[in-house]
Formats: structure tokens, C-alpha cells, sequence
């Protein structure tokens, strides 16, 4: 490894590549149980008896009575039942669970459990919501929180504004689809138990161990296996069958093997929020935007899980790349008995990004400017308030950024020649991911810690953060060895866990290579200073940089610790007979600092951008009467190789001051961009207003025939 | 019922239910866990396996049609050299990330440049259509394939 941005062999490929590696469905121990979820088949309903058939010698069923200490998952609010008790609120929602030898006759136990439901009209839309039709879900209200910031003096600007333009978007349902479903195994060997899983966050499991048990820390050990594919899905939710699987090995006294099936998955667990987005711009007389009122809604299900989070980062993105003086921005997320919604690559981000852009295509249209000018006279510039009023410290190259993506993409050319010709368009976004937990959650909520020993000349380094396909086991080796200047297979790391890894936080939110990696890379450096001792071990905590600062109850301040910037060009035709898109190419350009590792950056940025294109033009998925009608790989369409156009993508290296050797966060960001840039290329080629994503060939036809 | 049939070049005599897929019989009885399960519907491709030589979906496949039959694994197949041509174009290119639907993938390599040695882009493309990844964006796995057919020259 010459320079840190070098591609290395991935540590975990010769595993993954031979098969050998072993997922946790392929993790067998002796005289292992399995355990199936019976679940809730109507949207809201008190639970008024369960009759269960005579369970045969062997077999057993676990419920929330098997609970023993609180039957909560704690996320944020921690409403949701580890198992519902004499209410159930989504479909899919876990009432019990039916353990033993065979999945056979598991199954027909399954099959042969009767729950007697008293019906509960139930809230099934953002309006209905709204409207308080049916009784409230959460507490006393429609919604699971609600949020209001703004900047400068809206009122003033309205008063003063010679034009107004509006607009209102709405998003759909995402599944994240990790080719893996959910999966857990559990082990308890009378003393301690033990939860080998599929998952993102290990000390969530713990956690939710925890309030279940009622367990000292010490009692508790859990352990990540190899992950077939995560996205978000994999970070609030196997709290759930994390602690399901291990309250079936304290009663059954077997080890117990918990693993969905695809069905089941889509089903039951989180998805990304729908959303339901207004922006009104006021503009004076010259045509400048002088201000901004803003209003995200979002469909939260049943439960409050992470929406709240999700919303922050929704109404911190809505603003975009843009310096408007004048905003006021609001927030509802809302209670319904839909599946739960939760984390999904990009949290909240992209349904803002949409929103923003296309009203800037928009505002653009009605001026009759081109909107790629029209957005530059606004961008972000170093020195710059964000819309929390925070300074941005760090240099912005927006201007590099988007001047490199036209030019890749012979957007100018293309934008004016497709003004012409029908059915053609050309499409370009700008936007940002904010990289690391919210404010100051860093410090407040996380406290990320890391742990390096060193024997003799190995090194070894201990991190709660997991592989999940995005190079985890590689690149903080090679950020550790770099600064320790010794060969990268001199550094152990292993999958994490938590009896010898301390908590360095969530794998989420694009934090791992910013954060954790620049702890690994400070605790490296207070290690090279005693590298001559035989054995050292240092454990190295989180400090929040002093020239930040949030407060998060107004909304003031540096809403995230750094920003990653992007921008996309898509091109598209559609055909006029079908009403089927077809696109033509993706061109991405981001700023993420300096690449930890260029190819693991080539993967993350492809594989973004194509689930973005999922998310943008065929991944629809409805919930009708509280169930998603799109559950299985038949129905609920992800990109295979055939929908795969052209994808160039470049990076402008603009280091961090933050991150380590001037990386920032970019597992996100790659998704957030594509939907904007296509719905402009289709708003283009149709000549017609895209305001809803994925958008679907009716949706073109109406267009068309408007 | 009692079948016999070829599994990684071994003749393999076992008991089947008649309810069991191929799928179960590979890894459950057989322990051959690199064939997982994605979907269980024949749309993911993450069970995939050579049945004489034709990729297949071992899900779909009920496990008492494979009697007198040959079926490839991952497990059989990654001791070959053909294997380490397709490792190291996937190495080179970056094709793998979270790795579940990786051996699906390698067997659709075999499958494909054993019927065309010399495929184009448009044709890996195609022929690795019956596979899902969502980690990668296909790109890099075409392009490991488009690697590993120059590696193997002469191979298949």
C-alpha cells in the first residue's frame, strides 16, 4: 500500500469467494432448535384470546409472559413490545414464537394457533393520520414527534415577495432487500447468553438484551456473522429477533436458530418512510429567492423505532445545497398502522432531496432559466450558514463538482439538443449527506470508543462497527497500518464481539471510516508513541471538535459533524408507446475527501446508484388496508443487471478536516442524488411535471396525454 | 425414497422426503452451505447450482428429480482451475461486497462462459440476469466476469 487511497485486497473476499464464509443460516450447533414468528394478520386489533392445540413434548411456545424483565425494544421512544401483549397495531407485528427440533411440525403448530382479534378501526395514510378518524396510535396524538426550526424572517419575506411558487411531492415505500433476510442464532449455556446474528449494530442487541432480561452487561454477548446485505434494515430491527432468539434458548434450554423468510421480511420488517413534501419559495422582484417555507411529512407506522431520527435528517436536508437566508422548516412524522418505517440508506435524505431539487427544476422552469445556473448562484460556499445556522468550516466545491459532472456527461449539449427532440431528457442534482450522528450525538448519545493492542509487532484492533459489504475489515486496517507504517496483514481485526470490542457505535450513518476510522487513526498515533514497549493496549474515546456546536431543541447550529457533496446526471428516453423509461447513462461526481480504498469507493458508489435507481423508477411497493402488496422478489422489482445503464463516476478530493486522512462519510450519499436527476430527465423528455417517485409508466402516460 | 446421483463428482446414495427441495437436501442434509437461500421463488439466484452443467435454481427443483443426475457446487467447483480464473477476475474488479449472492454468481460465470468462452459485455450482462446483488450495482461483477474470461483464456 503506497498511498491510502491504493485498492488492497478486500480481507474478507477469499472467505466470501469460496463459499466458506458462514452466515448465520449456515451456522449449525449441536442440538440446535429452530423458532418460527407467529405474527399479527390484521392491521389493529385487541388480542381478546389465543387458542394454542396441545404442543407435542419438546416443542415450545414463547410469548411476552416468557418476557422477564421489560417487554420493550428500546429505540428512542421504546414503545414497541418485544411481543404484543393484548394489542397489536401493524401486520406482521410478533405475538409469539413456536420453538423446537423440526421445522415441520413447528410449522403445523403455526398453523393450528387460533387468535380470537377484536377489530380496531386503524389508521392506515399520512390523512387519515391527519384527520384523527380513527383512535390515536401513540399517547395522545396523531404523531410520534413533530419538529419546527427556522432562519431569518420568513413573515417579513412573504409580505415582502412579489412571487410565490409552490409545490408538493410525495415519495414511496422502499425495502431495503439484502439479499440475506433477518437471522439470529442464540445460545445459553445457563449463565450467559450468547446471539450470533446478521446485523448492523451489536450493542442494540445488547441493549435490548438488557431491558429484556434484566442482565448485567456481563451476562450478555453478542457477535456478528457474516452479513448478507444490511442498508439500514439490519440496524434497529434484530434487536427484535435478536432478543426472540434468545429468549427461546433460556426456555428451550437448545440453542435456537431464528431466520425469516423473504416473505416474512418484506412484510414485517422496516422500510424506508413514505413522505408527503410541500415547498413554497417567495421570490422579489429580480427573481431571487428570498425565502422558503418547508413542510415534511412522513408515515412512521405503527411504531416510533427511529423515525424520529429519520425525520431530523429529513428537515436538515430539505433546505439543499442552497443559501437562502429567509426558512422555516417543519416536521411531523405520523403514527399509523402501517408496517414501522426506519433506517434505509440515505435516512430521511432522499425523500428531502427529491423534494428540493425538483422544486429548483421547477422555479427554474417558470423563470425560464436553466436550472443548473439557477442552482449555482445559490450553492453553499465555505464560510456559509447551513440552514441551522451553522458555519460550514471546510472549503465547498460545489462548482468543481458540478462543472466536472456536466462536462462527463455532455450535459449542455444534450439539455439544449433534447429541447427538440421529443421523448428525450437530461436530467442533473445536487446535493449532500451529512456524515455522523445529528449535532453533537456524537458526543451526547454515542461516546464511540476504540481499542488497539499490540504484541510484539501484530497489532490487533477491537471496533464494534460491522462488515456488511462496505469494506468494514479492510479499510480500518489499512487507516491503522498507514499510520503505524507497518504491511497491512500486520493488523488482525475479526468480525466484532461484544466481550472484547468496545462500543464504537452503530454501523450507520455513514460515520464508520469518518468517525471510527479517525479514532482508529488517533489512537494509531498515541500507539506509535510507544511502540517499542512488547505489549501495549490503548483505548482511545470520542472527542467533539470545540469549533462545532448544536442545540437540539432549537435546531441551531452545526447539524452534522461533516458533509459529503455529490452531484448526478442522468439521461434518459422514454418510449412513447409503452411508457417505459429507459436510461441512457448516470454520471456522479462527489466530494468524500480522500478515498480510504478507490475500488471499495467504486462499489459503494455503484451500488448506491443503482439502488437509487431502484428507488426511483421500479421499486414500487404500496400498503393497501395496512399490508404491503408487494412482498416477494416476484412482485416487489429491484434492479438486475439487464436495468443497469452506464454508471461513470469520478471524485473531486477535497480532504476532510475531520476525518481521517482527510476521508469523509460515503456509504449514503451515492443513493440520494439519482431520483432527482432521473425525474428531471423524464420531466424533460415528457414535458410534463414528475412530482412522485418511482415514478411508473401510468404515471408517464397521464403525463403525457395531460 | 432412495436416490443416487452425482454431487461434486461423487456418487452420493441418499434418503429424500418427497417435500424436500434440492435446496434443503444440499444444506441441510449435505452441509453444503456455500447454496444459500434468498427468496425461496427462483427470482434471486442465490441458490444457484449445475445441474449437467445448466445453471439452475435449487429452489425450484424438487430433490427427487435429480436421481442420475449431476449436480455442482460451489464446494466441488472452487477447487478447479476455472475457479481461480473467475477469483481472479473477480478480485481484480471488485465484484464482491456483502458476498451472499457471491457463489450464485460464480456458478453463472461457469455457467455462462462454459457455453460462450469468449462472451461480450452484452452478453454477461444477460447471462448473469437470473442473479440478484444489491450490493454492487452489476457493474463490477461484469466486469470480474470480462476479467476472468482473458485470465482463462483457453479454459473453457
Amino acid at each position: 500500500m503506497k498511498a491510502i487511497s491504493d485498492s488492497i485486497k478486500r480481507f474478507d473476499f477469499d472467505d466470501k469467494i469460496q463459499g466458506k464464509a458462514i452466515y448465520t443460516s449456515d451456522y449449525h450447533l449441536e442440538c440446535m432448535f429452530y423458532a418460527k414468528t407467529l405474527r399479527s394478520t390484521v392491521p389493529r386489533a385487541k388480542i381478546k384470546n389465543i387458542i394454542t392445540p396441545e404442543i407435542p413434548q419438546g416443542y415450545f411456545i414463547v410469548d411476552h409472559r416468557d418476557v422477564p424483565a421489560q417487554n420493550y425494544i428500546p429505540v428512542v421512544f421504546d414503545d414497541q413490545p418485544i411481543f404484543a401483549v393484548d394489542e397489536v397495531n401493524y401486520i406482521g407485528q410478533p405475538i409469539l414464537l413456536v420453538v423446537g427440533e423440526k421445522k415441520e411440525i413447528i410449522q403445523k403448530i403455526i398453523n393450528s394457533i387460533h387468535i380470537d382479534y377484536e377489530i380496531i378501526e386503524p389508521v392506515l395514510s399520512i390523512e387519515e393520520a391527519e384527520q384523527a378518524k380513527a383512535p390515536y396510535i401513540f399517547k395522545n396524538q396523531p404523531y410520534f414527534v413533530k419538529y419546527e426550526y427556522s432562519k431569518g424572517d420568513l413573515d417579513k419575506c412573504i409580505k415582502k415577495a412579489k412571487k410565490v411558487i409552490s409545490d408538493e411531492f410525495r415519495t414511496g415505500y422502499q425495502e431495503q432487500a439484502y439479499l440475506e433476510t433477518q437471522s439470529m442464532v442464540a445460545k445459553y449455556d445457563g449463565h450467559t447468553i450468547s446471539v450470533y446474528g446478521s446485523m448492523q449494530c451489536p450493542y442494540y442487541i445488547v441493549e435490548a438484551l438488557k431491558v429484556a432480561l434484566g442482565w448485567e452487561e456481563d451476562r450478555i454477548r453478542v457477535v456478528q456473522m457474516p452479513t448478507g446485505g444490511a442498508f439500514g434494515g439490519k440496524e434497529d430491527y434484530p434487536s427484535i429477533p435478536g432478543v426472540h432468539a434468545a429468549l427461546a434458548s433460556i426456555k428451550s434450554k437448545h440453542p435456537v436458530q431464528l431466520v425469516f423468510e423473504r416473505q416474512e421480511d418484506i412484510q414485517c420488517t422496516t422500510k424506508r418512510h413514505p413522505s408527503l413534501i410541500t415547498i413554497e419559495s417567495y421570490l422579489d422582484e429580480n427573481g431571487t429567492i428570498i425565502a422558503r417555507d418547508m413542510y415534511v411529512k412522513l408515515d412512521g407506522g405503527a411504531y416510533a423505532g427511529l423515525s424520529s431520527v429519520v425525520l431530523q435528517r429529513s428537515i436538515l436536508s430539505i433546505g439543499g445545497v442552497y443559501d437562502i437566508e429567509n426558512l422555516r422548516v417543519r416536521g411531523t412524522v405520523y403514527a399509523t398502522n402501517n408496517v414501522v418505517t426506519g433506517a434505509f440508506r440515505g435516512f430521511g435524505g432522499p425523500q428531502a432531496f427529491f423534494a428540493i431539487e425538483m422544486h429548483m427544476e421547477n422555479i427554474a422552469n417558470q423563470l425560464n432559466l436553466d436550472s443548473v445556473e439557477l442552482k449555482r448562484k445559490y450553492f453553499f460556499k465555505q464560510g456559509d450558514l447551513s440552514s441551522t445556522s451553522g458555519e460550514f468550516f471546510d472549503p465547498i466545491v460545489l462548482n468543481v463538482i458540478t462543472d466536472k459532472v456536466l462536462k462527463m456527461s455532455d450535459y449542455r449539449n444534450k439539455r439544449t439538443h433534447n429541447d427538440a427532440s421529443k421523448f428525450k431528457g437530461v436530467g442533473c442534482s445536487v446535493f449532500f449527506h451529512g456524515c455522523g450522528f445529528t449535532g453533537a450525538g456524537e458526543s451526547d448519545l454515542i461516546k464511540p470508543s476504540v481499542r488497539l493492542k499490540k504484541v510484539k509487532e501484530e497489532v490487533e484492533l477491537f471496533i464494534s462497527s460491522t462488515e456488511i459489504g462496505q469494506g468494514t475489515l479492510t479499510t480500518m486496517r489499512k487507516i491503522v497500518a498507514k499510520v503505524l507504517d507497518i504491511p497491512v496483514a500486520q493488523v488482525a481485526h475479526h468480525y466484532p464481539d461484544t466481550l472484547e470490542c468496545p462500543d464504537s457505535g452503530p454501523t450507520v450513518a455513514s460515520r464508520t471510516t469518518l468517525i471510527v476510522g479517525r479514532l482508529l487513526q488517533d489512537c494509531a498515533l498515541k500507539l506509535k508513541k510507544r511502540w517499542d514497549e512488547e505489549s501495549v493496549e490503548i483505548i482511545h474515546h470520542y472527542q467533539y471538535p470545540s469549533h462545532l456546536s448544536w442545540d437540539s431543541k432549537t435546531f441551531q447550529g452545526n447539524a452534522y459533524p461533516d458533509y459529503s457533496w455529490g452531484a448526478n446526471v442522468v439521461e434518459v428516453e422514454v418510449d412513447p408507446d409503452t411508457y417505459q423509461v429507459d436510461v441512457k447513462g448516470i454520471w456522479a461526481v462527489f466530494d468524500i475527501g480522500t478515498p480510504i480504498d478507490r475500488k471499495i469507493v467504486q462499489g459503494q458508489i455503484e451500488g448506491g446508484i443503482v439502488q437509487g435507481l431502484g428507488y426511483s423508477l421500479m421499486e414500487v411497493l404500496e400498503s393497501r388496508n395496512g399490508k404491503l402488496s408487494q412482498d416477494t422478489f416476484t412482485t416487489y422489482i429491484i434492479p438486475s443487471s439487464l436495468d443497469i445503464p452506464p454508471i461513470m463516476s469520478e471524485l473531486v478530493e477535497n480532504p476532510s478536516t475531520i476525518g481521517p486522512f482527510g476521508a469523509r462519510g460515503l456509504g449514503e450519499m451515492p443513493l440520494v442524488g439519482v431520483a432527482p436527476a432521473l425525474a428531471s430527465a423524464i420531466q424533460q423528455a415528457i414535458k410534463c411535471k414528475i412530482t412522485k417517485i418511482p415514478v411508473i409508466p401510468e404515471d408517464i402516460l397521464r403525463g403525457i396525454h395531460k | 425414497m432412495r436416490i443416487d446421483f452425482k454431487l461434486n463428482n461423487q456418487v452420493v446414495s441418499i434418503d429424500v422426503e418427497h417435500s424436500k427441495r434440492l435446496l434443503d437436501v444440499l444444506r441441510d442434509d449435505l452441509n453444503l452451505t456455500s447454496v444459500k437461500e434468498g427468496c425461496a421463488e427462483g427470482e434471486c439466484g442465490a441458490c444457484s447450482v449445475l445441474f449437467n452443467g445448466m445453471l439452475v435454481n435449487s429452489c425450484l427443483i424438487p430433490a427427487v428429480n435429480i436421481s442420475g443426475c449431476e449436480i455442482v457446487t460451489l464446494e466441488g467447483y472452487r477447487g478447479t482451475k476455472r475457479f481461480e480464473a473467475i477469483k481472479q477476475g473477480f478480485e481484480q474488479c471488485g465484484s464482491v461486497q456483502c458476498g451472499f449472492c457471491t457463489p450464485g454468481f460464480v456458478l453463472a460465470a461457469e455457467a455462462l462462459l462454459s457455453s460462450n468462452p469468449n462472451p461480450s459485455k452484452d452478453e454477461v450482462i444477460k447471462g448473469i440476469e437470473g442473479n440478484l446483488c444489491r450490493c454492487t450495482g452489476y457493474q463490477m461483477i461484469v466486469d470480474g466476469i470480462l476479467a476472468a474470461k482473458e485470465v482463462g483464456k483457453g479454459l473453457w
